[in-house]
């Protein structure tokens, strides 16, 4: 059920062997090539043109940005012959926000792999790996308005208790945002949606260890655990790595969950590593302004943004492919 | 020794052990079990819990008449009343013209990869839908306004959200439709190729009908995706409390947006159940969705 979270297993399925040339003369062979090759070229199209498009309007504006792009914090973008803005703040609450979900869902999500392929009856695995794919069923807006309204009041004492007890480290600091509204609050929710990912991912890798590895585990006397940490961890290791780069990745790109959840800062705040701030993301920055792109300057620097955005989650991406990849060269 | 053909483990108690696992150890293992049933049923509570508040906060307003069939055209944010036709008219709308575009090209593309595809241009398309797959919604978004409003000046309708979304759905079913175009056995390539049977009516007559439970459970995930889709709507798409079927014309509603539209004023009661009741309708659809893939799934002949 891989396709349920949009993405591939390394390993699954080979190459079938017969690409074969047969009947490339016939009419209807060619047509039919040709269709599908022609819906081959259109993906490659639509890749090309979003970058091309993202590219050329975004430059103008970065051109003109009186600001540094890369380490000021500032987004005023109203006064179109002073455009200032940064991209620093929204980097860091969007990294915050997704390092944070990914450091609270792998650990879940090789526990939930390792309960499904290892733990749980036959008869059971089934239905327990179908309730997992469900949350990724969920949309996220109603992660977010569950975070907004129910979920922020439930952890909001937990919040409280650690910003009162370890508020010296920076990362806990007291701040003026609400714990509701915080950094802290989305992260959680994030790490949630983004638990079906990985764990569809780790399952499909631990689920592929050679019987024969782990009959030799257990033939030496292995325990159970012992097995699985010293044959199926090991083997699936590339696996959940790269699982959890592809979650850290849509952790990156969500808007409307963090949107939601999230409460913007004053333009004059002090920066703040803490994880109890607010602060907008790339992507919810986009969304809270997305009823205001009056000028083509100022569209542009949010463009600017999704552009930055884009680069990062592709950058994110490709490392979990090359480790994919990498993995299947290996095992083949 | 019986335990080495069960590979889910001796229990430490077994007769047949030589040895009994020293105490340490087999604490460890129980740990072990402990922490992993455990990872699982925590990782339950946020399901269990979305369900039911949705379930318990917007249920009462669906069961009246008047949710199914009536917009909000006209009602404040503080008055009773009024329905979600408007919104679910305008997802399912969205949803379907999403389908027609991103189906075709989907399949197409999966059947050159798996078919046809060898050499640069197979490994460029490849790659390109491992980027599309990458592609935040929020970007699809921008790259669509960045196109339809910015350059070509036309007006933010729901035909700009369905291209956006066709970004999103294209990658979802040229992987799956992939993952079972590879299913199906090669023998059954060869027999018909054998017969003198031309290659396109391989593809069309006997590789496509064996997947095809597979590739409709795909194309159904993909649709559960894309009518969850928000952030391409918030800049694409305004919300219209008016029932619209015009995709070319005009504001359009749809339950995400109408959601997100009441979200401030979730104090106010009226806006509260409509919001929750909302919610409760897109899980429907969206769950509905699911379990159709996963009923259509137990059809296929490859799996």
């Amino acid at each position: 059920m891989s396709a349920v979270t949009g993405v591939r297993a390394p390993g699954a399925g080979g190459e079938p062997s017969s690409t074969t040339t047969a009947g490339t003369g016939r009419v209807g062979d060619r047509v039919f090539k040709g269709a599908a090759a022609g819906s081959g070229v259109i993906v490659i199209a639509m890749v090309t043109l979003l970058a091309v498009f993202l590219l050329s309007q975004a430059l103008p504006s970065l051109l003109a940005d009186k600001a540094n792009f890369l380490t000021s914090r500032e987004w005023n973008v109203d006064d179109t012959q002073n455009l200032r803005f940064g991209i620093a703040q929204l980097l860091y609450s969007t990294v915050a926000i997704a390092v944070m979900a990914m450091l609270l869902a792998v650990p879940f999500a090789v526990g939930v792999a390792l309960f499904i392929t290892q733990y749980a009856p036959r008869r059971l695995a089934g239905p327990a790996a179908y309730l997992i794919d469900l949350l990724a069923a969920v949309p996220s807006v109603i992660y977010g308005l569950w975070g907004l309204s129910v979920f922020a009041g439930k952890v909001g004492g937990i919040g409280t208790f650690l910003q009162n007890h370890l508020g010296f480290i920076p990362l806990l600091a007291k701040t003026d945002t609400g714990v509701a509204g915080s950094i802290f609050v989305a992260g959680i929710v994030v790490g949630i949606m983004i638990l079906p990912i990985i764990t569809a991912i780790s399952r499909d890798v631990f689920a592929q260890t050679p019987d024969v590895h782990r009959e030799a585990a257990l033939a030496l006397g292995a325990t159970r655990w012992e097995m699985i940490r010293t044959t199926v961890l090991p083997y699936g290791r590339p696996g959940v790595i790269s699982g959890s780069m592809l979650g850290l990745g849509r952790a990156l790109g969500e808007t409307i969950a963090i949107t939601l959840i999230v409460s913007g800062l004053n333009t004059d705040s002090a920066f703040s590593l803490s994880l109890f701030n607010g602060g907008e993301t790339f992507a919810s920055k986009i969304a809270n302004n997305s009823g205001e792109f009056s000028n083509p300057a100022k569209t542009g620097a949010f463009i600017s943004a999704g552009l930055v955005l884009f680069v990062l989650t592709f950058a994110v991406n490709a490392i979990a492919r090359a480790i994919i990849n990498r993995r299947r060269e290996f095992t083949e | 020794m019986t335990a080495t053909t069960d590979v889910r483990g001796p229990s430490a108690s077994s007769p047949l052990l030589l040895t009994k696992v020293s105490g340490g150890r087999a604490a460890k293992n129980v740990a072990a079990t402990v922490l992993v049933t455990l990872a699982f049923l925590v990782a339950l509570i946020p399901l269990l819990w979305i369900l039911g508040v949705v379930v318990s906060r917007g249920a009462h307003l669906l069961a009246g008449a008047d949710w199914w069939g009536l917009s909000q055209r006209g009602i404040t944010t503080r008055r009773v009343g009024g329905g979600a036709y408007h919104a679910i008219l305008g997802t399912l709308l969205q949803a379907a013209v999403t389908a027609v575009i991103s189906v075709p090209i989907g399949i197409l593309t999966a059947i050159y990869l798996v078919e046809y595809g060898r050499g640069r241009l197979a490994r460029t398309v490849s790659f390109m839908v491992d980027i599309l797959t990458g592609v935040p919604s929020i970007v699809a978004g921008l790259f669509i306004y960045a196109m339809w409003v910015t350059t070509f000046g036309l007006q933010r309708v729901g035909f700009a959200v369905c291209l956006a979304l066709v970004l999103l759905m294209v990658p979802v079913i040229v992987r799956s439709t992939e993952e079972m175009l590879k299913l199906v056995p090669n023998e059954l390539r060869e027999a018909s190729l054998a017969l003198g049977v031309p290659k396109w009516k391989t593809v069309a007559r006997i590789v496509l009908p064996t997947a095809l439970a597979g590739i409709i459970t795909g194309v159904m995930l993909g649709l559960a995706r894309v009518m969850g889709e928000t952030a391409p709507l918030l800049i694409l798409g305004p919300y219209n409390s008016a029932i619209s079927s015009n995709l070319f014309g005009g504001n359009m509603a749809t339950l995400p947006t109408m959601i997100n539209q009441n979200r401030n004023d979730l104090a106010l009661e009226p806006a509260f159940d409509r919001v929750w009741s909302a919610a409760l309708t897109l899980i429907l659809i969206v769950l509905l969705l699911n379990v159709a893939a996963r009923v259509t799934a137990r059809f296929a002949k490859v799996s």
